[in-house]
């Protein structure tokens, strides 16, 4: 190594000193940490005890674990499609050719993102409340007789996701710029040859969209199964579990349970479940995605 | 003139579709401020009326009074400003590392801080907890703030997306001179990158303004609480006290909409960065 290359290294590593020091200690020492801890029992006020895979095995047939299991698939099995759906079709009619104001329409879409979510949660409580909440009165002036949403054990969760829709602005913008990037020699070459607007998006929008839907599902996946500020506020994970989900039920095991050990077993379960659906996204995504083009 | 027919349809088609999304978005925040502004008789009429009649400015006088919400507001102002200047000053010395650097290992470290940005947060949460603990942290801001002076991965990697654009001969062209890094960095690269430390800025504030689980789990004394924590605090006294929580949010909405608004360029444009491949 000669002297400019030292100084390379020298001063790269001291310009990225503070993240190297941030990726250890609020990184990779936790992460490890709470592999250790979920050996234990540790109720926070006295030293931890050793006791293997007893935490493991406590989980199998802890009823509440597997329900929020069955929360989650349930959640994120109806949240990611229609979140991709519908951030698609909304990025599709921001990318229509209107004369002006298309800026407007864009920050409207984006707003909801920036409300503060509690402000938002109990905002939305207000909405789904079942007598004089917004949505029932809507409903009831087109003659349906609303549920209960977040009060129902079977529409708390579709209340979720119905909210999470509202949220859906990063995802329609960054759509929306891949929109513009498709070239639109494209479209015009298939215009002549005589193809319609729905073929057009089936055959030349759709699979120049793919690496984003891709990058899409993984985002919205990850942050759909760590949903915890809107349960925590609006249903405390109920009616009856049914909107329990890994953030709440991990928290009050450790934070209201003071049940550390498992707390810590419990993340890494999750984390491990996480991680496979992750992998096995990315291997079906070499059977579907294009990456044409961009080499 | 079928086809400026054609075209006539299409653009009143077009606004017809934007604006009845755009309300269906909105109409939430609407409501929310309608609520507020209400006597508590006319809030559950049927059918509902948008536009309250009386106006009322009671709701607001009571949270007002009945908090302490200056100090929520200062509590708020300081953990926000105290992150924003740790994120804009760590991550633009990391990024700069990253992509204006060449040295080995940092590619390495790029993957690193991208397979960080798939942590969830309840994995790292416990042991940090015992750290804070052990540190007597708990109760202060010092575990919500600090960490924001060594780098998060999310901006870090949106500062790189911006800076390898950036033309590499003019920096190599100062090293040529004899410019140190810290000088390329200060006077010729912050400056050049602008608008990427905006838009993490403004990231980070709606974010910190926002923040709900962090200070939920560090702070325990009410009068240290931001709005975040306020706002549900004050919604465990007022259970069902819609006016008064609509009133309550309202103010705590406000700030960060109005900031918005002035600024949706830069953020937008920050949104697209992040959707950028490696």
């Amino acid at each position: 190594m000669n002297r400019l290359e030292r100084s390379r290294l020298r001063n790269g590593l001291l310009f990225a000193l503070p993240w190297l020091i941030g990726i250890s200690i609020f990184y990779l020492y936790p992460i490890a940490g709470t592999l250790y801890h979920s050996f234990f029992e540790y109720p926070v006020f006295s030293p931890p005890t050793f006791t293997g895979f007893l935490n493991y095995e406590t989980l199998l047939n802890d009823e509440l674990f597997w329900i929020t299991v069955y929360n989650s698939i349930y959640y994120t099995c109806m949240y990611v499609p229609l979140a991709v759906i519908v951030s698609i079709f909304l990025a599709l009619i921001l990318n229509m050719k209107i004369r002006k104001g298309i800026s407007f329409y864009r920050m409207v879409y984006y707003m909801p993102c920036i409300v503060p979510m509690v402000g938002a949660s109990l905002l939305w409580m207000w909405i789904f409340n079942a007598h004089f909440g917004l949505l029932n009165t809507f409903l009831r002036m087109i003659g349906i007789n609303g549920p209960g949403w977040l009060a129902s054990a079977t529409w708390s969760k579709p209340s979720l996701v119905l909210m999470a829709l509202w949220l859906l602005g990063p995802g329609i913008i960054i759509y929306l710029s891949a929109l513009q990037d498709v070239p639109q020699q494209l479209h015009d070459v298939a215009e002549i040859d005589g193809a319609n607007w729905v073929q057009r998006l089936r055959y030349i929008t759709l699979p120049m969209l793919t690496p984003i839907i891709l990058f899409d599902i993984i985002i919205s996946l990850t942050l759909a199964l760590q949903t915890f500020t809107r349960i925590y506020i609006m249903t405390r994970g109920g009616p009856a579990n049914s909107t329990l989900l890994f953030g709440l039920y991990i928290y009050r095991t450790a934070f209201a349970y003071l049940n550390m050990g498992y707390a810590c077993a419990l993340a890494w379960v999750f984390f491990i479940l996480v991680f496979i659906v992750t992998i096995l996204i990315f291997k079906s995504s070499a059977k579907w995605v294009y990456y044409g083009g961009e080499g | 003139m079928r086809k400026k027919t054609r075209n006539l349809l299409y653009q009143i088609f077009g606004y017809a579709i934007l604006s009845t999304i755009g309300i269906l978005f909105f109409f939430p925040l609407l409501w929310m401020v309608s609520t507020s502004l209400k006597i508590d008789q006319q809030m559950f009429v049927y059918p509902p009326q948008w536009i309250p009649n009386p106006i009322t400015l009671n709701h607001y006088e009571i949270v007002l009074t009945t908090t302490p919400f200056l100090k929520y507001f200062y509590n708020t102002v300081y953990y926000v400003t105290a992150c924003v200047i740790g994120i804009v000053i760590s991550c633009s010395l990391v990024g700069y590392s990253l992509s204006c650097i060449r040295w080995p290992g940092r590619e390495i470290l790029f993957y690193i801080t991208i397979a960080t940005l798939m942590i969830p947060f309840i994995l790292t949460l416990i042991p940090l907890f015992m750290i804070f603990k052990t540190l007597g942290w708990i109760g202060t801001y010092k575990p919500l703030i600090i960490p924001a002076y060594f780098g998060a991965p999310f901006y870090i990697f949106l500062l790189r997306q911006f800076l390898r654009t950036l033309p590499k001969d003019l920096l190599d062209a100062a090293r040529i001179d004899g410019c140190s890094e810290f000088r390329i960095y200060w006077n010729m690269v912050i400056p050049l990158i602008k608008p990427a430390l905006a838009a993490i800025a403004l990231f980070e504030f709606v974010h910190r303004w926002n923040d709900f689980l962090g200070p939920l789990i560090y702070l325990r004394d009410e009068t240290k609480y931001p709005f975040s924590l306020a706002l549900q605090y004050f919604q465990g006294i007022h259970e069902v006290e819609w006016g008064n929580l609509m009133a309550f949010s309202t103010l705590v909405v406000l700030p960060v909409l109005i900031i918005f608004f002035f600024t949706q360029k830069t953020f937008i444009q920050g949104v697209k960065l992040s959707g950028i491949k490696g």
